[in-house]
């Protein structure tokens, strides 16, 4: 199942290039307005490209200079955006069954193939409801299954947790892991932790072109675009899982949403979070964060809009009001704090 | 009404003018109600011109709804869903037969259909003679009750948006499969208002019907008909059947309204 597509957009000056090969996940990063949803536009058919080709597996999906246009229906590039969209006047079973009835199967096959998939997004309990009865995160598991249910040869998601509560994208991102493993699918995000744990290799847009590609960790180490590099610097600890957290040599105890670990304990595992989740304070903060670790700022360097206050294992992104507020300089003890709910735990 | 009115904002003279206008509309209903006889009234709806119209009216109403379904549906979709060059002057033709009054849609029908028609010619050749029959009933009904169906489908359509026909799509659907599946079930509602709709304005039809099909009893004597050829002979039962017609456009505007309002 590989992907070749090349797409030009005059009017919007988009002029994008893309391989994917067989089972390979691709993460397309980039601003708003980068051109990263018209990408998938054009290979799900829903958007004509002014000019460009796209080859999925050898079947043609478009050549614009030769005049093929394939019907977006025959494509086989599902395509789940930010909104579920999920069929109203259908419950949750006949929603997912939709893919395998429009191919011809009876009602009572395409619900059995509906409950696999289901029970593949942890949402069998859902079966029966109507769409109007989900939360925002349990429909869009179900718009997860309905994409998979319509067997695609490609998966195409479109900011698919852009839309949700922070506090259920842990979860969804999970369930997006397991079922994007060894399966072809782009994805588009402005999350860099989408890219690290749900990519293979990583495109970089901005301004309709291609900026950056390569393996995930390459990019995401060495960044040479500006947006490469603003989302760089994620903060990773590294350890051994340890009850729902991660223990790193240094002795840090790093938790992480309850949600998110699939990581079996003492197994090697990693914990991400980004600067820009990190507070800094000069007292230790009462309240509710689960991790708050004492540091001492080495270093203080523009990033952006903001201040990257680097510690020696952790980096955080505050507001330059703040650095005068704390009178922040390198040697100064600080306490950093992080929400649980910010930390993504997986194994590596 | 347990709440207290919340105050609108409005002037107070405004109330005036508008209990005027509904005044307007519900006297002429009350002072009909209060001409039947109600010792006859069952006799008067009954009697044998009576129940020829009326069953000629419902079956002809009935056919020129499907009629208008069968043609209405397309083009609502075709209208919503497509864009091409002359699509705006399109519309707004459809819109005529809403706007002209139905003598002159009756006069035009019968230039088009009628023995020296357009079509005149090829439909004798065919042994076929339209005008003045129940057939020519049915075409003037659909004639004025389309532009109904296809107004408010077409409504429908583009608030649904074709943002679930495009997810159907990538999931494999095909054009059809889209159609049966997910366009039509999302406007159901919509559906069902423009057919009610067209189903009254074919009911009601009088002056497209008399000028191209006539008044032959239980052939193209409508309701509307014969109220009024009964208002000249037989007073009472006019007004009795009148009432009748008052009735269905009550149940036809609780049809409509009803479930519509819930839905919001």
């Amino acid at each position: 199942m590989s992907l070749h597509v090349a797409a030009a957009f005059t009017d919007r000056d988009v002029r994008v290039e893309l391989d994917l090969a067989d089972g390979e996940t691709v993460a397309v990063l980039g601003p708003n307005g980068s051109g990263k949803s018209t990408l998938l536009a054009a290979i799900a058919g829903i958007a004509r490209p002014d000019a460009g080709r796209a080859v999925l597996d050898g079947t043609t999906l478009f050549d614009v200079a030769v005049g093929t246009w394939m019907a977006p229906h025959a494509r086989g590039t599902a395509l789940m955006a930010q909104d579920p969209l999920l069929f109203p006047h259908l419950d949750v079973l006949d929603n997912v069954g939709f893919g395998p009835r429009s191919a011809g199967a009876t009602r009572g096959a395409a619900r059995a193939v509906a409950r696999t998939w289901l029970a593949e997004v942890d949402a069998t309990d859902l079966a029966d409801r109507r769409t109007a009865q989900l939360s925002g995160g349990q429909a869009q598991r179900v718009a997860v299954a309905r994409a998979l249910a319509a067997k695609p040869r490609l998966l195409l998601l479109d900011e698919p947790m852009a839309a949700l509560d922070v506090t259920v994208v842990p979860a969804m991102r999970q369930v997006l892991r397991r079922v994007l493993a060894g399966r072809s699918a782009i994805i588009v995000t402005h999350d860099v932790l989408d890219a690290l744990l749900l990519a293979d290799r990583v495109v970089v847009m901005e301004g309709g072109r291609v900026v950056e590609h390569g393996p995930t960790r390459q990019v995401l180490a060495r960044p040479r675009s500006s947006f490469g590099a603003g989302i760089a610097g994620l903060n990773q600890a590294r350890g051994v899982a340890e009850s729902g957290a991660v223990r790193t040599p240094a002795g840090l105890l790093v938790a992480g949403l309850h949600d998110s670990i699939d990581v079996p304990e003492g197994a090697a595992a990693v914990a991400v979070f980004s600067p820009s989740a990190v507070s800094v304070h000069t007292e230790r903060p009462s309240g509710s964060p689960r991790n708050v670790f004492a540091a001492t700022v080495r270093e203080l360097e523009p990033h952006g809009s903001q201040v990257r206050v680097q510690t020696d294992e952790i980096s955080a992104d505050v507001t330059a009001p703040v650095v005068a507020e704390l009178d922040l300089a390198p040697g100064a003890a600080v306490f950093l704090a992080v929400k649980a709910s910010e930390v993504a735990i997986y194994a590596t | 009404m347990s709440r207290p009115s919340r105050s609108s904002g409005l002037p107070r003279w405004v109330f005036v003018p508008a209990a005027v206008g509904a005044l307007f509309i519900l006297l002429p209903l009350v002072a009909l109600a209060s001409q039947v006889e109600w010792s006859h009234f069952v006799d008067l709806i009954t009697s044998e011109s009576s129940r020829s119209a009326l069953v000629l009216s419902l079956r002809t109403s009935a056919i020129s709804t499907v009629l208008c379904l069968l043609l209405g549906v397309p083009m609502a979709l075709v209208l919503a869903r497509t864009s091409f060059r002359g699509q705006g002057a399109l519309r707004s033709l459809v819109l005529l037969p809403l706007v002209l009054p139905p003598v002159v849609g009756g006069i035009a029908l019968l230039y088009t259909f009628g023995r020296k028609g357009l079509l005149g010619e090829t439909i004798e050749v065919l042994g076929l003679q339209i005008a003045f029959s129940t057939t020519a009933v049915v075409i003037a009904q659909t004639f004025v009750s389309l532009p109904f169906l296809v107004v408010s489908l077409e409504g429908a359509l583009r608030t649904a948006g074709e943002q679930y026909e495009v997810v159907a799509s990538t999931l494999g659907a095909r054009p059809t499969t889209v159609l049966r599946r997910v366009t039509l079930p999302l406007v159901l509602p919509g559906l069902a208002a423009g057919a009610v709709l067209s189903f009254a304005r074919a009911l009601g039809e009088f002056g497209a019907t008399i000028t191209f099909a006539g008044s032959l009893e239980g052939v193209t004597r409508t309701l509307p008909l014969e109220i009024y050829l009964q208002r000249e002979s037989d007073p009472d039962a006019a007004v009795a059947l009148s009432l009748v017609l008052v009735v269905v456009a009550v149940l036809v505007i609780a049809l409509v309204r009803g479930p519509r309002r819930e839905a919001l």
